[in-house]
Formats: C-alpha cells, sequence, structure tokens
C-alpha cells in the first residue's frame, strides 16, 4: 500500500522562544498539505490569534472564522489570517492550544483555500475558546513555504512545536 | 524577539533567522489591527448581551416569568 501521508518536518521551539515558525522549500509531490501545531505565546493574556502567511507574503488572505466561548458563539472576518487562537502567558500554566490547518490542492493554479480546527486549553469557565476557520489565499502561485505567527505576543515559548504534513491521493 | 525559525524542508534542517525590517512592520501592523478588530467583536458582544438583558426585563415588567422567558429562546 503506498504511503500517502507523510510527515515532512517538525519543528519545536527552543528556550529562547521564537518570532514565528515557518516551513519553506515544500515539496510540491504532495496533493494537500496539513499543518498540526501545539502553541503558546508570550502575550500578557489569556488568548492572542495564530496568523498564516504564504510563500513568504501576508496578502490577499481572506476568511470567515466560527468561533465558541464560554457564554458566546458568533463569527468573524476581521483578523483575515488568523487559523485561531494561541495560549498566551496569563492562560493555564504549561497549557498549550491546538489546531489543525488543511490545505487542498497547494499547487494547484487557482486560488488556494484552507480550513483550521483550533482550540485553546485554559481551566476556566470564561476565557477559552474553539475555532473554525474557513480561509482563501487568493493567489495562483503554488504554495512553497508557510508561516505561523503571532498577532500581538512577539515570540512562541519554548515546546510549541508544529508539524508539516504531506498528503498523496494516491 | 528578533528571531524565526524556519525549517527547510528539503534538507530537514531548521535555522534561526534574523527578523528583517519588513516583517517587524507586519508584525506591528497586524497587532493594531488585530486591536481595532478585537474591541469590536466584543463591542458586539456586549451590544447583543444589553439586548438580551433589556428585551428579558421588558417581558418580566408584563408579567412573564423567568421560566417564562427563557422557553423562548428554546
Amino acid at each position: 500500500m503506498a504511503t500517502t501521508y507523510e510527515a515532512i518536518a517538525t519543528v519545536t521551539v527552543g528556550s529562547g522562544g521564537a518570532a514565528s515558525i515557518e516551513f519553506t522549500s515544500i515539496p510540491a509531490t504532495y496533493t494537500d498539505l496539513k499543518i498540526v501545531y501545539s502553541a503558546r505565546n508570550n502575550r500578557v493574556d489569556t488568548t492572542d490569534h495564530i496568523l498564516i502567511g504564504f510563500n513568504g507574503g501576508t496578502t490577499s488572505i481572506t476568511n470567515r472564522q466560527l468561533y465558541g466561548f464560554a457564554t458566546s458563539v458568533g463569527s468573524i472576518t476581521s483578523v483575515p489570517r488568523s487559523v485561531g487562537y494561541v495560549n498566551s502567558a496569563s492562560a493555564t500554566t504549561n497549557t498549550f492550544s491546538n489546531a489543525e490547518v488543511y490545505i487542498p490542492n497547494y499547487t494547484s493554479s487557482n486560488y488556494k483555500s484552507y480550513s483550521a480546527d483550533n482550540v485553546d486549553e485554559n481551566n476556566t469557565s470564561g476565557d477559552n475558546g474553539l475555532w473554525l476557520t474557513a480561509g482563501l489565499w487568493s493567489s495562483t502561485s503554488a504554495i512553497t513555504s508557510i508561516s505561523l505567527t503571532s498577532n500581538i505576543g512577539t515570540a512562541f515559548v519554548q515546546y510549541s512545536t508544529a508539524t508539516l504534513y504531506g498528503i498523496k491521493n494516491s | 524577539m528578533t528571531h524565526k525559525l524556519v525549517v527547510d524542508c528539503s534538507t530537514g534542517v531548521t535555522t534561526e533567522v534574523e527578523l528583517t525590517a519588513e516583517e517587524i512592520a507586519q508584525a506591528e501592523a497586524d497587532a493594531a489591527a488585530f486591536a481595532v478588530a478585537e474591541a469590536e467583536r466584543i463591542a458586539a458582544e456586549e451590544a447583543k448581551a444589553a439586548a438580551k438583558a433589556a428585551a428579558e426585563a421588558k417581558l418580566a415588567a408584563l408579567g412573564l416569568t423567568a421560566e417564562e422567558i427563557a422557553a423562548l429562546s428554546k
């Protein structure tokens, strides 16, 4: 049976932290990509958004996000590169947010869609959230690099980790 | 924080790379835009909650019980 799901690369943030994580020189030999991350950053708050970028750029990315908090639900389009929340410095100690970002047909000459399923982990009744994101990168270029960056926080903290998977259809 | 982790998927090698001035400027712009967006979201949530509370108060003034008011939103 052919291998259709492979871990391309994994990165874990060291003790000094990192402003962003970037996967470069992504091979064009798969049909889809998936990023799985576990992350926490240094924003002085409980949460922050985590932002995605493609091919070294941050433009032409739009989204619709559905969220659910302890006491409210809703949707926004106002953080266009967000793939969900990331746990920040005031969240329960040693808790990390988790997410999957799925990018089908990343080498297509059409615009690229992606979806993300995210949760921030926080031991509280009032400040934790679930996010579902539908996003679009309006570019006809094949995706060759992907970045993950904090929105307000300046660094992902130690032990934050991200893995890029390649998925083939046969 | 002035560096990012770059993973070269063709080699598997991870390196620390200094942020460019452009990347730092982008981060600052993202943060400013987020502050506005988050304030708007919170204001919308608060307005929604206030409208709900006001509606419930008016219904209570009309003589509905808390159970009857709750039943309206089910």
